[in-house]
């Protein structure tokens, strides 16, 4: 597991600050004129049922690598000019952080358009799984609304 | 030796984490599924119907992925992550 607080993209069982995030991705330029977050948090709700436990399982290595493709495609591919991915895994309770990413740019359009993508790319190809604990049990999330 | 991951849902299925196989030659991935039948049924089952996502060496992998000595191939149930 990843927890150097200085990569840009990292997996971690321990929390993170947002503010703190941000102000690191903007001191990467002094052209940055918007920056767009995306902040995942736990949701009591799911399917009719309500969920006491969240707990997040990734696999060491290989989710890292993803994140930093995803990262590096986002610069390439949207024109932004850096992107940060945190993603925290072990039991998380509702209503805290789960994943957040950040991008910067010069502008907001492209940061906005790389957020999304990269939330979505995440959920596609990074291999992180969730377990949701309800009265009824524990159970392996196999889609990604 | 090549080394066998399962992750999330999959351990339960096949009721392990890892397992190491020693092998002479390189095995092509029907040959692996064979393997892991005789301890894992049902995990071997999940395999040739491929309801499971492949990796060899952290990478995506699939069906006609042929295995060599000191690889790392792990089964991967679909990702939930994100929120």
């Amino acid at each position: 597991m990843s927890t150097t607080t200085d990569s840009k993209v990292r997996i971690q069982l321990e929390d993170f600050s947002v503010t703190d995030e941000i102000e690191v991705m903007k001191k990467v330029s002094r052209n940055i004129g918007g920056i767009t977050t995306f902040l995942g948090t736990g949701r009591e709700l799911s399917k009719g049922e309500n969920i006491t436990q969240l707990n997040f399982e990734h696999y060491p290595k290989m989710a890292e690598k993803k994140l930093e493709e995803i990262r590096l495609k986002a610069i390439k591919d949207y024109g932004i000019i850096d992107m940060s991915i945190i993603h925290r895994i072990g039991p998380i309770e509702i209503g805290e952080n789960i994943v957040l990413i950040v991008a910067v740019g010069e502008h907001r359009k492209e940061t906005f358009v790389a957020c999304e993508w990269a939330i979505a790319e995440l959920k596609r190809t990074t291999p992180i799984w969730k377990r949701e604990t309800t009265s009824s049990g524990e159970v392996w999330v196999q889609d990604t609304p | 030796m090549i080394t066998i991951k399962f992750f999330a849902s999959l351990k339960t299925i096949a009721e392990m984490e890892e397992k190491i196989i020693e092998v002479s030659n390189s095995i092509s991935m029907d040959q692996l599924s064979e393997i892991i039948s005789k301890t894992s049924p049902k995990m071997g089952e999940f395999i040739r119907e491929k309801k499971v996502m492949i990796s060899v060496n952290e990478e995506m992998a699939d069906s006609d992925t042929i295995i060599h000595d000191g690889d790392e191939v792990a089964f991967l149930p679909p990702f939930s992550g994100g929120s």
